[in-house]
């Protein structure tokens, strides 16, 4: 089966349209034998003699012509009236499927290992989570929520991009400082809760501790 | 395969040169070949500890820079022959060291000897990156007390990530060595517990060595304790400590002072 291309006067304004279509659909045309029906094409139309070379350079695929009845050297070119065709109607040339989307960007960060005296961890992308412990002297800082699953003896500073929903969670505190959205507390402030799971969060201006089980 | 070791802590003071002295001393009666090599440049004290203080001509500072060549400097130990020490220099500071000159000096070590014991000097500046940037292995000097806790916990840190190992993504064995442990004081509370250090450290117990006033008297007498008295308990700590170094496995204890009836009836603190 060939799909039959039917260009109208004049071939210029035609062309243009072809190139839009090629546009949409760039995989339509690649190795699909193409028909190209000249009925709605005078004579004298001055793109008839350039039509086919037009065509090849866009990868167009032209097996042959109909609808007529000279014989020009560019209708001889590729290869002359096809006979015997029957049509099957016409057919709408899908679009191209549209690109993968790309990857989403990954909005938690998990930890295996101990933070180190010394070392900062920052994710300002989401949540972080520690599968151990953060050492005195050590800070760990979250766009969103910041997990210990050991014991916080550092700094945990979460929300910094600004985000007063942000918790810190840890299994044994110990921390010599914590913030949310940029308000603090220190470890004296702390004393009631220390050893303790805890969770806290912001209430209006001022970070709130409750102890979690 | 030659074995790099540092001995490092971040914290001053803590056991550092005794300890590297020890270690050594005790891999080389086993019949290993040992070099002690001191990073503490302008502040040089491992060869008083191991008693090579007179007999230094040319140190490491003068191999790097070309005016004598490492078996110039190397010093042989008197006591047991498979035993050598670099020593540093007294007169310059960290800024003479270079990262290429201590690599091929690093070299030249591991071809000649077993195991390379690096003595770092306290802090985490040039001195102890360069004494850690080549090892294979590390033991992390910690007294019992929170300071000094903290401070190695730097040290740790810092060996996961800025020695050549961490850079090539392989793991540095690390040791943790407790010294100065008195088991008086940790009962009392005034000391941290054994157990409490492992918590936060979170790194495998090479040994504890129990505060002794035999460390002071070795190091008076420039010989390491594991020489001058190798019953006393910090020897016998130390010995299994290198043992363990070695691959074998020593249970762990804290070998107590043998105190005499005398002290028991009056009471003597555990010296």
């Amino acid at each position: 089966m060939a799909f039959v291309l039917s260009p109208d006067a004049p071939l210029s304004n035609w062309i243009v349209e072809l190139d839009a279509q090629i546009e949409r659909s760039a995989t339509f045309f690649a190795g699909r034998p193409i028909v190209v029906d000249l009925s709605g094409i005078p004579e004298t139309d001055p793109g008839l003699g350039t039509l086919f070379d037009e065509l090849r350079a866009r990868g167009i695929r032209v097996i042959g012509t109909e609808g007529l009845d000279g014989l020009t050297p560019a209708i001889q070119s590729v290869g002359g009236p096809l006979i015997g065709g029957r049509p099957l109607g016409l057919y709408e040339v899908p679009d191209d499927p549209p690109d993968e989307p790309p990857a989403p960007e990954p909005t938690s960060m998990v930890l295996d290992e101990p933070v180190r005296s010394g070392q900062t961890i920052l994710f300002p992308q989401g949540d972080l989570t520690i599968n151990g412990s953060v050492a005195s002297g050590a800070e760990i800082m979250a766009g969103g929520s910041v997990h210990v699953y050991g014991v916080l003896r550092g700094r945990a500073i979460a929300g910094v991009t600004g985000n007063q929903q942000a918790r810190i969670f840890c299994n044994r505190l110990d921390a010599e400082l914590i913030s949310i959205d940029g308000l603090y507390m220190t470890a004296e402030d702390m004393d009631a809760f220390r050893g303790k799971s805890i969770m806290a969060r912001l209430e209006g201006s001022s970070i709130i501790i409750t102890e979690i089980s | 395969m030659a074995k790099v070791l540092v001995v490092t802590s971040g914290k001053g003071g803590v056991g550092k040169t005794t300890s590297t002295a020890a270690l050594g001393a005790a891999l080389a009666k086993a019949g290993k070949n040992v070099v002690v090599v001191d990073f503490d440049v302008g502040l040089r004290n491992l060869d008083i500890v191991m008693g090579a203080e007179r007999r230094v001509v040319f140190d490491m500072i003068n191999v790097i820079q070309g005016d004598a060549k490492l078996s110039q400097a190397l010093i042989r130990d008197k006591r047991v022959e498979t035993l050598s020490i670099l020593p540093a220099s007294q007169t310059r500071d960290k800024d003479a060291l270079t990262s290429e000159g201590v690599e091929k000096i690093i070299a030249e070590l591991r071809e000649k000897f077993d195991w390379v014991i690096c003595d770092s000097p306290a802090g985490i500046e040039r001195g102890a990156s360069l004494a850690m940037h080549h090892a294979d292995v590390a033991v992390i000097v910690t007294n019992p007390e929170v300071s000094s806790v903290r401070d190695s916990d730097r040290i740790i840190g810092l060996l996961d990530s800025k020695t050549e190992r961490a850079t090539r993504g392989e793991r540095i064995e690390k040791h943790l060595l407790l010294t100065r442990y008195d088991p008086v004081r940790a009962a009392r509370g005034d000391m941290l517990k054994t157990e409490d250090v492992l918590e936060i450290l979170s790194i495998p117990l090479l040994g504890i060595i129990p505060e002794s006033q035999e460390v002071l008297r070795a190091s008076n007498l420039g010989t390491p304790v594991v020489l001058s008295n190798p019953e006393a308990a910090p020897s016998r700590a130390y010995a299994d400590a290198a043992r363990r170094l070695m691959g074998e496995q020593v249970p762990m204890t804290v070998p107590g002072e043998k105190t005499s009836l005398f002290g028991k009836l009056f009471g003597r603190r555990v010296a």
